[in-house]
């Protein structure tokens, strides 16, 4: 039974309490770069999810025989490869998506999220809770992911997904398109407010 | 004025702790103090302040008072600008062009007031602190640093965006990095571009309240500024007519409602000096900055920049770099400190401003960016300069003690 809460406190406390943005502040940069519309935010957000899932699997499995000195350069070549296989997936099967992600797939190799989860989780515990762990801190940041880019092309472009929201009256009675949600520094500023309203409704989080 | 008075203390009661209206206490305070000189003042017992009658009240008062000019000769010259390009013949009735300045200016007034005043009376009354009155002279600004005809929602966006980013955030009145008007310019600026900047907007072409002569549909006319940085030399007004130097110093030319007029911005400008509210080291500097990066430039022209070409001094008279330099630079939050590091804040806010709108043609409007660039950097040159002072003074003493 103790167990059981453990798994779910594993798959569920990243998506708020211990998110990997909004309270570990890890992943940043992708989030700016890739949320300035809805839908690379999504397939972003998925490819994560995915990557850090199965490397969380693969590295757990593995854990016991990786030498602790080359422990990272094992890590960074599941992970490399596991994002490849993403890549290739995301050129196959949806071309364009790819390549306004561009070099934000390739990335992922990067992104701190993983390694962070890598070292801290996967390298201790077995592939079942590892595979929920890599599913809940994907969830967590794929969650913002979204959230900034409704945001931002809801305001920057008056669509979703590409289809238009804002209706055209609006338009001619003097609205216009917010262009500074475009650039990326609003992006920052639309994190700042997740960050604000979250913390707001945990006062445990909030720093003294 | 005594009835006032007595009326204000009869109700005071209420709207301390554990009266009826004690939820509004910092509105009353405002009020109260903005009607009347406080009467308690930090006691001997406390500090050792030197007292001066003048809180940052009456700070803002005379800052509005220096404004007053480019204020009114601003809504001359909107209505004036409307007239010419409605092309009726003159001579034009003097206080119908004022009115009509003063009908296009009120709505944005209204809007940049209550927006902004609004925020900070709810931000006080959860903090539990007294109004401060910095927005009293930001409310002012706005609309005399944007173009006339904004439209009022974006306005009541940009507003409420600087209000809450650039200044509640970070511990409000007196704790801002950047300048708060200006940030909302930058805000307007690069999220609506096509209100901001370009050949439409800064002639008022509208009818406020109906009032005033019908203007042609696309109606253009691009300041004089936006003219010379697209290379057209002999600069032509709302009608079409030329453009002189001098015309551009008293400031009949379109542009922004407040930055036209470089004659009234140095009288507003020595008023403030005079007062001793603004820094004349910075003003003073932001024109030798401007005049330095003017001269350089000059000394390369190049046809891919036509700015360049322009006469240093000339710089000066265009745009917003005079407004800048007064009425920006010189707010005491967010500028340098030091008087040492006033002259090198001044210095770099002009040159980097001139650099701006000569080499980006794109934006010919650099001296907004310039100063927010600089606040950035206000509190690092004053490092600089109190460190470097500390050095040489040890410098001192070590050699006196040999």
């Amino acid at each position: 039974m103790a167990e059981k809460t453990s798994f779910r406190n594993v798959l569920f406390n990243p998506f708020s309490k211990n998110n990997p943005v909004i309270v570990q502040i890890l992943g940043i940069c992708s989030v700016l770069a890739v949320t300035a519309k809805l839908e690379p935010a999504i397939v972003m957000g998925l490819s994560v999810i995915a990557v850090l899932a199965f490397s969380n699997v693969i590295i757990s499995l593995i854990r016991n025989t990786i030498p602790v000195n080359i422990r990272i350069i094992v890590q960074l070549v599941v992970v490399a490869g596991l994002v490849v296989i993403v890549s290739q997936l995301l050129q196959a099967y949806a071309y364009d998506v790819s390549k306004q992600l561009s070099v934000f797939i390739g990335l992922i190799i990067t992104n701190c999220i993983l390694m962070g989860r890598l070292e801290a989780f996967a390298m201790a515990n077995g592939p079942w809770p590892s595979f929920l762990d890599g599913i809940g801190n994907g969830v967590g940041y794929a969650l913002i992911l979204v959230t900034v880019g409704f945001f931002r092309e809801l305001l920057g472009s008056g669509t979703l997904l590409g289809f238009r929201i804002v209706p055209q009256w609006l338009y001619d009675a003097g609205y216009a398109n917010n262009g500074l949600m475009i650039l990326p520094p609003m992006a920052l500023i639309v994190v700042a407010c997740i960050i604000w309203v979250h913390r707001t409704q945990n006062k445990d989080l909030q720093e003294k | 004025m005594s009835r006032l008075r007595n009326y204000l203390d009869k109700v005071k009661p209420r709207f301390e702790p554990g009266g009826k209206y004690q939820a509004l206490q910092s509105v009353f305070d405002g009020l109260e103090t903005f009607l009347y000189t406080p009467r308690t003042t930090s006691g001997r017992r406390y500090t050792t302040h030197i007292h001066d009658s003048i809180d940052s009240k009456r700070t803002m008062t005379i800052v509005i008072l220096a404004l007053m000019p480019c204020f009114v000769f601003g809504m001359y010259n909107i209505g004036y600008q409307h007239w010419l390009a409605a092309g009726v013949e003159g001579p034009y009735p003097f206080f119908s062009l004022l009115l009509y300045g003063f009908l296009t200016v009120l709505p944005r007034l209204a809007v940049a007031y209550i927006t902004g005043l609004g925020i900070e009376f709810i931000v006080a009354q959860k903090r539990h602190e007294e109004i401060q009155e910095g927005f009293l002279v930001t409310g002012i600004l706005i609309p005399m640093i944007c173009p006339p005809e904004i439209p009022l929602w974006m306005l009541a966006a940009a507003t409420a965006f600087a209000i809450i980013f650039a200044k509640e955030v970070f511990g409000g009145t007196g704790y801002n990095i950047f300048n708060v008007a200006l940030v909302t310019r930058a805000f307007l600026f690069f999220a609506y571009p096509a209100h901001m900047s370009g050949d439409k907007v800064f002639v008022a072409a509208g009818q406020p309240f109906g009032f005033g002569p019908a203007v042609a549909d696309g109606f253009t006319c691009a300041t004089p500024l936006g003219q010379l940085s697209q290379g057209i030399t002999n600069i032509t007004g709302t009608g079409g007519h030329a453009i002189s130097a001098a015309d551009a110093f008293i400031g009949l030319m379109p542009g922004c409602m407040g930055e036209t007029s470089t004659l009234l911005i140095i009288i507003g400008g020595i008023l403030l000096t005079a007062a001793g509210i603004a820094s004349w080291r910075v003003m003073l500097s932001v024109f030798v900055g401007a005049l330095a990066a003017g001269f350089v430039a000059n000394a390369f022209p190049s046809p891919a920049y036509p700015l360049a070409a322009v006469a240093p001094w000339e710089q000066l008279l265009y745009g917003g770099l005079a407004f800048a330099a007064v009425f920006m630079a010189t707010d005491p939050v967010t500028s340098a400190r030091t008087a040492k590091g006033k002259y090198i804040y001044g210095f770099l806010t002009g040159a980097i401003a001139v650099i701006i709108r000569t080499y980006n043609n794109g934006y010919p409007e650099g001296a907004m960016l310039a100063v927010l660039l600089m606040n950035c950097f206000a509190p690092l040159i004053d490092w600089c300069v109190v460190e470097a002072n500390v050095r040489r003074r040890m410098a001192r003493m070590v050699r006196s003690q040999k």
